[in-house]
């Protein structure tokens, strides 16, 4: 009998798979390449862990089996904290290795541009099919030349109030100009139900409420050329006064700590009156409507109702966050992805995916606006047109990386932050202006 | 044939009596010995270090390698006022939450000295806040501290002492030092539990003999026991300065370096720059400006451990 040792065993478990053309495990590491069945192309997707958790349960659940059944591949959701993106994409672009697909937030595919694949043709077969995308969405996943990025879901900013406590205070229609909204606050705060605002160091409230404010003012960090900086001017200013009395006669003054969550919690908790938000408020009032109660003892999903940040001297603006997925350039499966990419974007499946989030997450192009989903429930309705209303972090300049700069250092936040903690608002803008023309080099 | 068979197969045994006798060097030794550690701390502290320096030379954004630029970094930094307020709050972060966690642990230490019931559970009870993962404890810190929800303010509002809630981490005064209670908490076990372990070192004859002398406990503390424990505490110091002057996973959590950076440190600070906004040379350049600060504050605490253990 032959002496059994481990090259033997290696040869002698192939055996059996002789039978189906191979030489066994032996055989295997002789041509140094996987089997077939090992071959099958695996595309790993790296995305936030979305605030609707119905929206990742439907793709773990559901459509993941369905793309690999439909494009003959293995896909590989990975979701994490929405901080984290940024860490993770940055360690992957300089190791070369990592997801083949990876969700960015906002402008931040502009900064990371070099590293990503051209998605132009997926992303003008959609549009084409789709309506067209938006501006705000195509100014983020553009780079001017190519696209960088394939949008993904526009997640509405609205202000999120109680119905009641407004009529209580007197305020039948919810506000149309900063000027009323500041009014409302005085009153509604007089009565125990402040308003709710974010000035932290946060990366979704706080910049979308900050910069539409400035704008609605007429305030800009930089003009058109993206080189002029000229936030030091009466307009920012007198954003700036109206934001630091507004703070003091209506809002909940722990604002300036919170993060993106804890205005959600003192809203379900009775504790603000107002606060904008995406839907997600609304949403989990929704989801458990047992456990969030008026006083009066009634389902507080029947007292929610959402509207636009108000008019200024100079308008009318939203940030609205956008997500788009980038396929990166280091990834040896780019086809794979791009085709996964695409057959997500297919009207028949993003529409699973753009039902379930119930509106707090609307669709990159205008086709989406036409869903029946907007139909079924009038609360969520203004959030309809949201990615019409929305202007970039950057404007009047383009959402490149120096804009980037400014909004990640929090300067725009900081400026009002600093103004409502006492610093005299001709100096918070001074000092502003200082940062962001350091940031522009300018 | 024969013998050369034989010299083939006492060779293989020869030259192992060789090596083995070429370990008896001990130069050779100890360089065998070492180089596994040579090997991790090259790989692991040493290179990294040395790609940090050059990043900050250049101009390296994520994903597109950059050119050097010499200091241009460095005095980008120099101008900018988040920078100095990081600078600033770094220091004072670090010397304040240094004297109140060797002042407390010093403390804790000598009670936990004593003899005691449940003595060994109380030791292992201290320790407690420096096991759980940072993140997870300051996490429920930041519950704590929340603005709304604040058990804090809830216990002194239902024992009378404030009438309005306290804005922990919202008030800019207020932020850094929330920041540093947790930092001292979450430290203290350290410098007890390695100062009890200097104090057992101390044999108890001698504050016997200080005691039949006439000398009050004060003094026995003061003249027998502070000498003696002082090399510990350097070195305690020493690693506590270091970790506390990097420190990220506090700030991180509580406040990302809000508000206005009223709590901004230079790892926060870097981190911002380097992954937020990719500029990856910046945030070098903020890591690389800790080093002189450290790099100070090490050498002088040495020199002063060599003089004491020299006396």
């Amino acid at each position: 009998m032959p002496k059994i040792n481990r090259r033997n065993m290696l040869k002698l478990t192939g055996g059996a798979a002789v039978a189906a053309k191979t030489a066994g495990l032996a055989g295997i590491l002789a041509t140094g390449q996987s089997p077939v069945i090992a071959q099958t192309t695996t595309v790993h997707w790296l995305k936030w862990n979305d605030f609707v958790p119905a929206g990742d349960e439907i793709l773990r659940k559901q459509m993941l089996a369905e793309g690999e059944k439909a494009l003959g591949i293995k896909l590989n959701l990975e979701t994490i904290g929405l901080n984290d993106l940024q860490a993770r994409a940055t360690a992957a672009i300089q190791a070369k290795s990592g997801a083949d697909i990876i969700m960015a937030f906002n402008n931040n595919a502009q900064l990371y541009a070099e590293s990503c694949a051209d998605v132009s043709d997926l992303c003008e077969d959609v549009a084409k099919q789709q309506g067209g995308y938006y501006d705000l969405a195509k100014a983020q996943a553009n780079d001017g030349k190519r696209w960088i990025a394939v949008p993904y879901c526009i997640i509405g900013a609205m202000i999120a109030y109680r119905k009641s406590w407004f009529d209580e205070a007197g305020i039948g229609k919810f506000p149309e100009t900063w000027e009323q909204y500041r009014e409302a606050g005085k009153k509604l705060k007089a009565k125990g139900h402040p308003v709710g605002q974010s000035l932290g160091h946060t990366v979704g409230d706080a910049p979308a409420f900050c910069y539409p404010l400035l704008w609605s003012f007429g305030g800009r960090e930089v003009e058109a050329d993206g080189k002029t900086v000229k936030l030091n001017s009466k307009e920012t200013v007198e954003a700036v006064k109206f934001m630091t009395a507004f703070w003091k006669e209506g809002h909940d003054e722990g604002g300036v700590a919170w993060d993106d969550s804890n205005n959600n919690r003192a809203f379900l908790s009775g504790t603000i009156s107002a606060t904008l938000n995406g839907a997600s408020i609304y949403i989990e009032s929704l989801r458990k409507p047992d456990s969030y109660k008026t006083e009066a003892g009634k389902q507080m999903k029947d007292d929610i109702l959402h509207a636009p940040l108000p008019k200024g001297p100079a308008g009318q603006f939203g940030v609205h966050p956008f997500q788009c997925h980038m396929v990166m350039g280091y990834s040896k499966n780019q086809k794979a992805a791009k085709e996964f990419l695409s057959w997500f974007h297919s009207p028949a499946v993003y529409d699973k995916w753009f039902k379930v989030q119930k509106g707090f997450a609307t669709g990159p192009t205008t086709s989406w606006e036409k869903s029946t989903l907007w139909d079924e429930d009038p609360v969520m309705a203004p959030y309809r047109v949201a990615g019409r209303l929305g202007r970039v972090y950057g404007y009047a300049g383009p959402a490149g990386q120096k804009a980037a700069e400014v909004l990640s250092k929090y300067i725009i936040v900081d400026m009002f932050a600093k103004a409502v903690q006492g610093m005299a608002a001709e100096e918070a803008v001074k000092w502003a202006e200082g940062e962001v023309k350091k940031a522009y080099g300018t | 044939m024969a013998t050369q068979d034989a010299s083939l197969v006492a060779s293989p045994a020869r030259r192992a009596v060789r090596r083995v006798r070429q370990l008896e060097d001990e130069r050779k030794l100890a360089f065998l010995l070492l180089a596994p550690t040579g090997i991790l701390l090259g790989l692991f502290i040493a290179y990294p270090f040395v790609t940090g320096i050059w990043l900050a030379l250049t101009d390296t954004r994520v994903g597109v390698p950059g050119d050097f630029v010499g200091l241009k970094n460095f005095v980008k930094i120099w101008n900018d006022s988040i920078f100095r307020i990081a600078v600033w709050n770094t220091v004072w972060y670090t010397f304040v939450t240094t004297v109140f966690k060797l002042a407390l642990g010093l403390w804790l230490a000598v009670l936990l000295n004593r003899h005691f019931r449940g003595k060994a559970f109380v030791r292992a009870f201290v320790l407690l806040p420096f096991i759980i993962p940072t993140v997870l404890s300051t996490f429920a810190w930041k519950w704590m501290f929340d603005p709304t929800f604040s058990v804090l303010n809830w216990l002194l509002w239902k024992l009378g002492i404030i009438d309005a809630r306290i804005n922990w981490l919202g008030d800019p005064d207020l932020a850094l030092w929330s920041v540093m209670v947790v930092n001292i908490w979450r430290g203290v076990p350290f410098y007890a539990i390695t100062l009890l372990a200097g104090l057992q070192t101390i044999s108890p004859e001698l504050h016997e003999a200080a005691a039949i002398d006439g000398a009050r406990p004060w003094q026995r503390f003061w003249y027998v026991t502070w000498p003696l424990l002082l090399p510990v505490t350097m070195v305690v110091t020493l690693f506590s300065v270091i970790q506390t002057f990097a420190d990220f996973q506090l700030v991180y959590v509580l406040t990302g370096g809000g508000p206005a950076n009223a709590t901004q440190l230079f790892a926060t600070y870097a981190y911002q720059l380097g992954i937020g906004t990719g500029l990856l040379s910046e945030g070098a350049a903020i890591s690389l400006a800790m080093f002189p600060i450290l790099f100070l504050v090490v050498i002088l605490q040495l020199l002063y451990i060599r003089r004491v253990e020299t006396r």
